[in-house]
C-alpha cells in the first residue's frame, strides 16, 4: 500500500512534462511554487503554533529585490539571488524580533501589520518599486548555462528546488530541534522549565520559514517575469494560510495538497465555473465540516477506518 | 472534462444564429472557427467593467451571427479577477490551452503590464483596452494596439476646452491613487498649465475609500475640480462633494471614466452640467453607434459606456482586419498589419493607429444632460483625430519620463 502511494506521488510529479500541454506544465510549476510557500508557512502555523498573516512579506521581498537588482542594477542572477535571500533572512530576523513579543492573536496582528507596511511601501515608493505598474521586463536565470525559458525546463528546475526544500523542511521538523519546536508549541512553560529557550526556538523557526518563503519568492518572480505589489498583499498571505489549513497544518503533505487545491480552484476551475469564488467558499466549507483537521489528516483517517473494517 | 458553460452558451448562440444566417455561412462550416480570447476582470473590484466588456463583445458577435469575414468566431472569456498573477495564468490558458488567434483586453494597467512581455514573446495580436501610457510610448510592442485612449490622451482636449471656452484658471484635481489616476492627472496638469491655468491642489485617494468626507473637506477653493477617478469612485466622491455644498461653489469636470454611463444611471440631478471628456459617448451621432447604443440599452437596461464600448470597438476593428486578410489568422503578422493599417469605421468614428500602436481618433467633450428622463453624456464639442502626443513634439515627449504622481512637477500648488 505504501509503495503504491509513493509511486503515484512520484509519477504525478515526474510525468507531467512528458504528456501534458504547456498550460498544464505551467500550472504544475505554479503549484510547486505555491507548495514551497505553504510549506514554509506551515513551519510557523503547524509546527510552531504561530499563525502568521504576513507571510507574503518574504515572498514579496525576495521577488522585489531580485527583480530590481537584475533589471535595474545589472546584477547577474546568481548574485541577485544570494543578495535577495540575504535580505529576506535579515528582514525575517528583524520581523521576528518584533512579532515574537506577542503570541496568538497579537502575533497574527503584528505580522499582518508588518506585511501591510511592506505592501504600502511597494505601492507608494514608486521611484524604487515602480508602484502600481510593477516591475516588468524580467528574465529567468540560466543555471549552469541551461536556459529555463520553456515550460518543461522551468518545471524541472522548480521540481528540483521543491524536492530540496521539502526535504530540508522535513529534516528540520523531524530533527531534535523540530521536537523541541513542537514542545514549545504545546507546552511552552514546561519547555522553559526544562531549560529550553522557547523564544529562541520560535525565532529560529521564524527566520528559517522566512528563508524558504524567500526561495518561493525567487521562483515566483522567475516564473512570472513580473512583480506587482499584489504579491505582497494580505490576499496573498491569506491564500497560503488557507492552503495550509485546508491541506492539514502540522503535516508535511498537507500544505502541498492545500496549495494545489487553492491554485487549481483559482486558475483552473475558474475557466469552467463563472462564480469560482463561491466554489472556493463551498470547498472550504466542505473541508471544515467533513475534515476539520484538513485534507491529508482527513484522508488518513478515512483510509485507517477502511482498513480497520476490512481486517 | 465537462463542457464549460461559456463554451456551451457560445455554441448555443452560434447554433441559434446559424439558422438565421444559414445561406452565407457555407464556406465557414468547412474551415475551423477563429478563436478569440477576451481577458476581463469579472470578479473582484473591477468586475462591473469586466462584465460590461464581456456583454458588449458577445453582443457584437451575436449581431454578426458569430461570423466575421466569412469565418465562424468562437469567443473564450477568461476571468483575470483584477490580479496581475491571475491575468498572466489566464493569458497562458487562452494561448496555450485554448489556442486563441488573438486577444482582446485586459482592462487594468497592471494586468496588461503583467502579460505584455509574455504576449510579445508568444507573438499574439492583442487589441488592448488598458490605458498605461508606456505600452504605446517608451515600451511599445509590435503585437499590441490600443483602441481606447492612453490615460492622458483624452484630458488634453479637455484642458484646452476649459481654458479657452470655460475660462477656468485654477483647478483642483482628485484621482484614484494608482497609475491610471497619476498619469491622467499629470497629463491634464501639463496641458492645462501650458494653456496658462494653474493646478493648485492634487488629491489622490486610495482605490477603495469608504468615506470621501475627509478628502472633500480638504478641497481648496478654485474654479473647478477635476475628477480623475475610475469605476464607481467618481460617483461616490461627487455625492459627498454635493452634500458638503461645494457644487454651488465650483464647477466639476472629469476624465474619461469619472462619469461613465455605467455609473451615471445611479445618479440624480446633481450630475447635470458636469463636463467630462472621453473617446466615446452613448449619445454619439453616427450610424454605427445609433444602432449599437439603443440595442445595448434594450438588452441590458442601461447605456453602454467606456467598458462596453471598448470591446465592441475591438470587435469592429478585428472584423475590419479580418476582412482585409480574408479571414486568415494563421499569418499573425499579416493580421497585425491589417489591424494597424485599417481605418475602421467604428462606433467612436473613424480610427487609425500611430506607429506605436496607439489609436488616433476623435475625442468628445460631453456635458451631462437629461434626455427622455435619463441622464446622458451629451456631446458638446468634438476634437478630431487626437493623438497620444497631442500638440507636443513626439521625440521630446518620449525622452521625458513617463507621467507619474510627481512628474511633471506641480509648480503652482497652494500651501
Amino acid at each position: 500500500m505504501k509503495w503504491l502511494a509513493t509511486i503515484v506521488i512520484v509519477a504525478s510529479f515526474a510525468l507531467p512534462p512528458f504528456f501534458a500541454g504547456d498550460f498544464y506544465i505551467n500550472l504544475a510549476s505554479q503549484i510547486l511554487i505555491a507548495s514551497i510557500f505553504a510549506l514554509s508557512l506551515n513551519l510557523l502555523v503547524g509546527f510552531g503554533g504561530m499563525t502568521s498573516l504576513g507571510h507574503a512579506s518574504y515572498l514579496g521581498i525576495a521577488a522585489y529585490v531580485s527583480a530590481l537588482l537584475t533589471s535595474r542594477y545589472g546584477f547577474g542572477h546568481g548574485a541577485a539571488a544570494m543578495l535577495s535571500l540575504s535580505a529576506t533572512v535579515v528582514m525575517a530576523a528583524l520581523f521576528g524580533l518584533i512579532a515574537l513579543r506577542a503570541s496568538g492573536l497579537g502575533f497574527l496582528m503584528i505580522t499582518l501589520a508588518l506585511s501591510q507596511v511592506l505592501w504600502g511601501l511597494a505601492y507608494r515608493m514608486s521611484g524604487v518599486t515602480n508602484g502600481d505598474n510593477g516591475v516588468a521586463g524580467l528574465t529567468r536565470p540560466a543555471p549552469f548555462g541551461i536556459p529555463l525559458e520553456t515550460p518543461a525546463s522551468f518545471y524541472w528546475f522548480v521540481l528540483f528546488i521543491a524536492v530540496l526544500s521539502f526535504l530540508m523542511m522535513a529534516i528540520f521538523v523531524s530533527s531534535a530541534f523540530g521536537s523541541s519546536l513542537r514542545g514549545v508549541r504545546d507546552q511552552p512553560r514546561r519547555m522553559a522549565a526544562l531549560g529550553f529557550n522557547p523564544w529562541l526556538i520560535r525565532w529560529i523557526t521564524f527566520v528559517y520559514a522566512g528563508f524558504w518563503g524567500g526561495i518561493s519568492g525567487l521562483l515566483y518572480v522567475y516564473y512570472h517575469k513580473y512583480i506587482h505589489p499584489s504579491a505582497l498583499s494580505i490576499t496573498s498571505s491569506a491564500e497560503a494560510l488557507l492552503g495550509v489549513i485546508a491541506g492539514g497544518s502540522g503535516t508535511l503533505g498537507g500544505p502541498v495538497v492545500g496549495a494545489a487545491v487553492v491554485l487549481l480552484l483559482k486558475n483552473f476551475a475558474s475557466a469552467y465555473v463563472e462564480r469560482w469564488n463561491m466554489l472556493l467558499g463551498f470547498v472550504f466549507l466542505f473541508i471544515v465540516l467533513v475534515m476539520p483537521a484538513g485534507i491529508v489528516p482527513g484522508v488518513e483517517k478515512l483510509t485507517a477506518r477502511f482498513r480497520g473494517k476490512r481486517s | 472534462m465537462t463542457i464549460s458553460r461559456r463554451q456551451l452558451v457560445g455554441g448555443l448562440t452560434g447554433a441559434g444564429i446559424a439558422s438565421i444566417a444559414a445561406p452565407r455561412i457555407l464556406p465557414a462550416q468547412i474551415s475551423e472557427p477563429i478563436r478569440v480570447g477576451l481577458l476581463a476582470a469579472k470578479t473582484g473590484p473591477l468586475a462591473s467593467g469586466g462584465i460590461d466588456m464581456d456583454l458588449a463583445l458577445t453582443m457584437f458577435l451575436k449581431e454578426h451571427g458569430g461570423i466575421l469575414a466569412g469565418r465562424k468566431v468562437e469567443l473564450i472569456v477568461a476571468d483575470t479577477a483584477g490580479v496581475p498573477a491571475t491575468a498572466r495564468t489566464k493569458a497562458q490558458e487562452l494561448i496555450e490551452k485554448e489556442k486563441v488567434g488573438c486577444i482582446i483586453g485586459p482592462l487594468a494597467a497592471f494586468e496588461a503590464l503583467a502579460i505584455a512581455d509574455y504576449l510579445t514573446e508568444k507573438e499574439v495580436p492583442t487589441l488592448g483596452v488598458a490605458a498605461a501610457e508606456d505600452m504605446t510610448q517608451r515600451h511599445p510592442s509590435p503585437w499590441f494596439v490600443r483602441l481606447t485612449s492612453t490615460s492622458a490622451q483624452c484630458t488634453y482636449p479637455l484642458a484646452e476646452y476649459v481654458t479657452k471656452e470655460l475660462k477656468f484658471q485654477k483647478i483642483v484635481t482628485v484621482a484614484d491613487d494608482f497609475a491610471y489616476g497619476h498619469e491622467m492627472c499629470a497629463g491634464f496638469q501639463r496641458a492645462f498649465e501650458d494653456y496658462g491655468g494653474k493646478i493648485i491642489q492634487k488629491i489622490f485617494t486610495p482605490l477603495a475609500t469608504p468615506d470621501y468626507g475627509s478628502y472633500v473637506a480638504q478641497v481648496k477653493s478654485a474654479d473647478a475640480i477635476f475628477l480623475g477617478t475610475a469605476g464607481s469612485n467618481g460617483f461616490r466622491f461627487l455625492r459627498q462633494f454635493v452634500e458638503y455644498g461645494l457644487k454651488e461653489k465650483m464647477a466639476v469636470i472629469g476624465g474619461m471614466t469619472a462619469l461613465d454611463e455605467s455609473v451615471l444611471r445611479n445618479m440624480g440631478d446633481e450630475a447635470l452640467g458636469i463636463v467630462t471628456t472621453s473617446w466615446y459617448s452613448a449619445e454619439l451621432d453616427n450610424p454605427l453607434n445609433k444602432a449599437f447604443a439603443p440595442a445595448f440599452r434594450a438588452n441590458f437596461k442601461y447605456d453602454p459606456g467606456y467598458y462596453a464600448a471598448s470591446t465592441y470597438l475591438a470587435g469592429e476593428v478585428l472584423e475590419a482586419a479580418l476582412n482585409a486578410t480574408k479571414g486568415d489568422v494563421v499569418d499573425k503578422k499579416a493580421l497585425m498589419t491589417a489591424v494597424r493599417g485599417n481605418n475602421a469605421q467604428t462606433i467612436r468614428g473613424v480610427i487609425k493607429f500611430d506607429e506605436y500602436g496607439n489609436v488616433i481618433g476623435n475625442v468628445y467633450i460631453r456635458r451631462v444632460a437629461k434626455i427622455e428622463g435619463r441622464l446622458v453624456n451629451a456631446v458638446i464639442k468634438t476634437y478630431p483625430d487626437v493623438t497620444q502626443f497631442w500638440t507636443y513634439d513626439k521625440t521630446a515627449f518620449l525622452q521625458s519620463p513617463v507621467y507619474s504622481r510627481d512628474y511633471p512637477p506641480a509648480k503652482n500648488l497652494e500651501p
